[in-house]
């Protein structure tokens, strides 16, 4: 029994010691984003702040225009994840409940399209879309969102969850005069929310997150996203940590609440994620 | 506003196509109405893979044998010409660069998550916390990441060199040392996935049956026969997808290099994807024709991975 609890000990020690290096990151993004000039810009740098320094906070917003990328990048990964949802409702549908010539050869091209990496097609996907004129100006939200409006991997978690429903149900609804339309908005839909969810937080928190595409895209201030923004935050205040930090803590909030409210839908999604 | 237009609405035809009428005979093969909607609801997906996948596939092959100008307007076919100039010491270390970098980021990521979740076994009160703790890093962006490691590299008022000057020991150039700059990189990217890993493999360790290791236990197993003999051999599935995943991942990462060293110092840290940004669109740079040669040959490396998923290696699985 002695054995065992010394045992014990140790494991917590270990685990204490390992969390160090996985925390200190994050305890420093917001500890940091309210340490002053005093704790932050000295010699060697202070761990626990001697002062809260709340004006960071305001200051970032005086440095960047940080509300208007908060909402570029609401619009962007709003319009995508919303846009994702719907198409791959619709192709799932048609996988997983009707009766199509080259049905097979279909979803080999959609899963296909999992295997073909975004760095590798993003130039002619550039020059198509600011040729198109869709990198200045208004209709750059246009451009953000147009190569992102439909997903392999929705379609492909959303068909595996669809082929749960016993085909009774479609043959049932279909003979009982509800027609594909309202089978798949009244029963199916509803029925398959929390497959939804999943995909929908994946497709926003990869939308949110998307890093190469915004940077490359994106001429005007006015349509750069939060991403964007915390980059150049740091390339412009380099010598101001706690403005950086601050403007990094802000923009973290949207994804840390998906991530703690939505964490059954993200392990729901994880093996699905072999496929992105 | 969003445009609110892309998200293409249903009109009223996939209504009348989905009507009973069409629908109640069955057996009739190749009746138009079911076959008709499935299209129309395929169509949607369909545009916008071939046109921002297959179409832009065919197109980098093309630009990949064509010379372009300064402005970077494909001009005339120049044969195996971009792939020849690969051919070269400076090109080879940038794939030299990515193998460095996908081996350093991959491999501590996944054993430092596998050797928490063994740990998170014992039974120990407050695993649950202990894992979320463990799994933050996940909600973290690779921007948000990489700003607060550029924070903490910061050669002069940064903690990684305040925690070496308390400790005695020199300043380091985390970013700016050619030899140190990689490894550097590696460790954040290490940290930005190290959440995901604990995430699948806890849903691995969870999905173990109690009763194996029960038995195991009862037979007199210790904590380490019982990881080494049952656990680790019952979590190979998740283990071979994330080492499949991550080395996905790590030779398509950007953020951290464009954010922490812009492909520096001295090209230390220029990977393929880095590689192929140089060439395309830093700096003005419009060579398009030299970067979608190397966009072919990641697009190449990454069929290869996908290839060595389905084939060799996951015979060797264990799988339930």
């Amino acid at each position: 029994m002695k054995k065992f609890r010394l045992g014990q000990a140790v494991v917590y020690v270990v685990l204490g010691l390992a969390a160090i290096p996985v925390l200190f990151p994050v305890y420093y993004g917001f500890v940091g984003a309210v340490m002053g000039p005093g704790d932050l810009a000295t010699y060697p740098p202070a761990l626990v702040p001697s002062e809260l320094h709340w004006q960071n906070v305001t200051d970032v917003f005086r440095s960047v225009p940080l509300g208007r990328f908060y909402a570029n990048s609401a619009v962007q990964a709003g319009v995508i994840t919303v846009a994702q949802i719907v198409t791959s409702i619709l192709a799932a549908y048609a996988f997983a409940f009707l009766r199509l010539p080259a049905k097979a050869a279909t979803f080999g091209l959609f899963l296909a399209t999992l295997m073909v990496p975004w760095e590798a097609i993003i130039i002619p996907n550039y020059l198509a879309i600011s040729g198109w004129g869709l990198a200045r100006g208004g209709v750059t939200y246009l451009g953000l969102v147009l190569p992102f409006l439909a997903s392999a991997f929705g379609t492909f978690l959303l068909r595996q969850a669809f082929l749960q429903f016993p085909s009774e149900l479609r043959d049932a609804a279909v003979i009982d005069g509800c027609g594909h339309w309202r089978l798949l908005w009244r029963v199916i839909v509803p029925l398959s929310k929390p497959s939804i969810a999943a995909v929908g937080v994946y497709v926003f928190l990869s939308a949110w997150n998307q890093y190469f595409w915004p940077l490359i895209l994106i001429r005007d201030t006015e349509y750069q996203t939060l991403q964007i923004g915390i980059s150049q935050l740091n390339d412009a205040e380099a010598a101001q940590p706690g403005l950086v930090l601050a403007g990094v803590a802000l923009s973290l909030l949207p994804t840390l609440a998906v991530v703690i409210f939505g964490q059954r839908y993200i392990v729901r999604g994880l093996t699905a994620g072999a496929l992105r | 506003m969003p445009p609110r237009t892309v998200s293409a609405p249903p009109d009223d035809r996939v209504l009348a196509t989905g009507s009973p009428r069409s629908t109640v005979r069955r057996r009739q093969p190749a009746r138009f109405g079911e076959t008709g909607l499935g299209w129309l609801l395929l169509l949607p997906s369909v545009a916008v893979f071939a046109l921002f996948v297959f179409w832009p596939l065919g197109r980098t092959l093309y630009l990949s044998v064509h010379g372009n100008d300064i402005f970077g307007a494909s001009s005339v076919y120049v044969g195996a010409e971009h792939y020849r100039d690969m051919l070269s010491a400076e090109f080879g270390k940038v794939l030299a660069t990515t193998a460095l970098f996908t081996l350093f980021s991959v491999v501590p990521a996944i054993l430092g998550a596998l050797f928490v979740v063994l740990l998170l076994e014992a039974r120990i009160r407050g695993v649950r916390v202990l894992r979320t703790a463990f799994a933050l890093p996940f909600a973290f962006s690779v921007a948000t990441a990489s700003v607060i490691f550029a924070v903490i590299y910061n050669p002069a008022i940064g903690v990684a060199n305040g925690l070496l000057g308390s400790l005695g020991f020199d300043r380091v150039n985390w970013l700016t040392d050619p030899s140190i700059a990689l490894p550097a990189v590696s460790v954040a990217t290490v940290w930005m996935n190290f959440g995901y890993n604990i995430l699948v493999l806890s849903a691995g360790v969870a999905a173990i049956s109690p009763e194996v290791v029960e038995a195991a236990r009862l037979d007199g197993a210790t904590g380490w026969q019982l990881a080494s003999r049952i656990t680790v051999p019952l979590l190979s599935p998740q283990l071979f997808f994330l080492v499949v995943v991550s080395t996905i991942h790590a030779l398509q990462s950007f953020g951290q290099i464009h954010i922490l060293t812009k492909g520096g110092p001295d090209q230390a840290t220029t990977t393929l994807v880095y590689s192929i940004y140089e060439k395309a669109f830093a700096f003005g740079s419009s060579d398009f024709g030299a970067a979608s040669a190397q966009a072919v040959v990641l697009l190449v490396i990454m069929l290869a991975c996908t290839a060595v998923q389905f084939g060799i290696l996951e015979r060797r699985v264990h799988y339930r």
